[in-house]
């Protein structure tokens, strides 16, 4: 690996940003949430092949158990019908909670996998369900490349 | 008598006063179109119809429609059905017309699925792969068209690229020239919703359709009958004379009817075949050599399950967002993003040397000139006063409850 972090705060003191990389959504099932699973040549020398695979087809997992339309969406389309909306203000609909299991999984892979090689996922969410970004860090010292002035904030919620 | 005989003049009179107000309204949306629409320099969501005000006054004229006429005419015949037929009568009308109002309200206050515009990097990133994927481009020669193919359920998929969000547009999405953004699976643009119909509010529209025509064909039965049993007792004349109102409004629900009713009956078509009104004017799916709907399931009740009963899916925007340079990051009404929002943060604060943290918004040094800092400013303090427009399902039903009371 070109650089190593021990954690997600050693990442934050002592890197700059270098790259950003951007996986795409897989349509190839139609309409639903699911993203590329081919692994971008820009990751090569920084994380195994595998690891990244497995957290994409994690989250493609996650994606699928949120729009699956079945039972659970039936009553709870139903019931929000018949009462006009307004359970939604007592009870999270499914894919809120599914987003949140996604959210603690992603965090949870920066904190383990992805900051200990200098990488950092941004939650799909927040680029509006289109990509799912990857910040790539070069340790400060050693590079003197850096974007500098870009940001990771979201474009949207 | 003497009761139903005060009615007489007011109901008429109002009613009378009320279409002249909604064609004053219509004649105003009309003219003013699109300028009307003033495109704000937020990036992700630069779209004025969702103002707060301007939202208000496109969606008067449903509502105006709905509110006015509708209950005005029906009030007349009201104690007279509840005393000679069942009290129940007005009471499931008026429940009716509260789920109209509520579904109304829905669609026009909720995010349609707009896609947010891409950020610079991945907008970069795009424009790279573009450039790699048509090669040396021979000076003055056009480049060639960006689209991309996708193979969906082995139907090859065109996706355009879209200039002003920079962005692919997924399948079934297209961008939006009144709302100027774009919309997952774009429907159509309501200008009686004021609002965009696509993946995220169209039961909703298909429902406030269905319950209108319901209301309207149960206004419209329990008129007849109202003036029916009048008849029984003092003929029919006498009828047009005590309850010209009622009259009057069997012929306004009559003409209300065929378009309220039409327009249902044409989404129930297009849902059966899991098809959008965009995709249908277009003619995408039919003729001869064209691609068979890969969307379809092929079955009624499938397609109709999916569009209806298909999961709630979350707004990707962020409407609270502040645009100013020394802002912290906006409240969040969805938790998750709010964890994964602090756990990204802290990491772009120590990385970013020069620029402060703008939450939504790349740094001013690098904002394009059409999206200009001042201009984002100006917009968002309507924004901050507005109130919360909401983002998740579940913080929408406040939001109606709010507008009813407006």
């Amino acid at each position: 690996m070109a650089t190593e972090f021990h954690n997600l705060q050693e990442l934050r003191h002592s890197a700059s940003l270098a790259n950003k990389v951007f996986i795409q959504r897989d349509y190839t099932d139609g309409t639903v949430c699911k993203f590329q699973t081919k692994f971008p040549s820009e990751l090569d020398s920084r994380i195994e092949r595998t690891l990244f695979e497995d957290t994409v087809k994690m989250l493609n997992n996650y994606y699928a158990e949120a729009e699956k339309i079945g039972g659970q969406s039936y009553i709870e389309g139903c019931l929000a019908c018949l009462t006009v909306y307004l359970v939604f203000l007592c009870i999270e609909t499914r894919y809120d909670k599914v987003l949140k299991k996604i959210s603690r999984y992603i965090q949870e892979q920066n904190e383990k996998v992805y900051a200990p090689r200098g990488l950092l996922i941004t939650d799909p969410i927040e680029r509006g369900m289109r990509v799912i970004e990857i910040s790539v860090y070069e340790d400060r010292g050693s590079s003197g490349s850096s974007s500098g002035s870009s940001t990771t904030s979201s474009s949207g919620r | 008598m003497k009761s139903e005989l005060t009615l007489l003049t007011d109901p008429v009179f109002l009613v009378l006063l009320r279409m002249i107000h909604l064609l004053e309204l219509q004649s105003v949306v009309l003219c003013a179109g699109p300028e009307a629409v003033n495109v704000t320099c937020e990036e992700t969501y630069p779209h004025s119809s969702m103002d707060w005000f301007n939202q208000c006054s496109r969606m008067e004229k449903a509502q105006s429609f709905i509110v006015n006429i509708l209950p005005d005419c029906f009030i007349v015949g009201c104690p007279y059905l509840a005393v000679h037929l069942s009290p129940a009568i007005p009471v499931f009308a008026v429940l009716l017309f509260v789920f109209v109002m509520a579904m109304l309200l829905r669609t026009s206050f909720s995010d349609p699925g707009v896609l947010p515009r891409a950020l610079p990097e991945e907008a970069n990133f795009i424009e790279m792969e573009i450039e790699a994927a048509n090669g040396n481009v021979l000076a003055g020669q056009r480049p060639p068209p960006r689209i991309k193919n996708v193979q969906i359920n082995n139907q090859i998929v065109k996706l355009k690229y879209c200039y002003t969000c920079k962005i692919f547009r997924p399948p079934r999405a297209s961008h939006c020239s009144i709302c100027d953004n774009c919309v997952d699976r774009f429907d159509h643009h309501c200008p009686w919703v004021g609002n965009c119909v696509g993946k995220r509010n169209y039961r909703y529209f298909y429902l406030f359709t269905l319950s209108l025509s319901l209301l309207t064909i149960y206004i419209f039965a329990f008129d007849i009958v109202h003036v029916a049993l009048r008849s029984v007792d003092s003929g029919f004349v006498n009828t047009i004379k005590e309850t010209p109102g009622t009259v009057l409004e069997v012929l306004v629900c009559f003409f209300t009817l065929w378009s309220v009713v039409g327009l249902t009956g044409f989404h129930t078509y297009l849902i059966s075949l899991n098809q959008t009104t965009n995709e249908d004017i277009k003619g995408s799916w039919s003729g001869k050599n064209r691609v068979q709907n890969p969307y379809s399931h092929k079955n009624i009740i499938e397609n109709c399950c999916e569009v209806l009963c298909g999961p709630t899916y979350p707004s990707v925007l962020d409407r609270r967002g502040v645009m100013l340079e020394d802002s912290t990051s906006p409240t969040p009404s969805d938790a998750s993003a709010a964890s994964t929002h602090k756990s990204s943060n802290p990491v772009s604060q120590t990385t970013k040397s020069s620029a402060p943290l703008i939450p939504n918004e790349h740094t001013p040094d690098e904002a394009k000139p059409s999206i200009g800092a001042g201009t984002q400013k100006s917009t968002s303090s309507p924004k901050e006063e507005k109130p919360p427009s909401p983002t998740s399902p579940n913080a929408v039903a406040p939001a109606v409850i709010k507008e009813s009371a407006h």
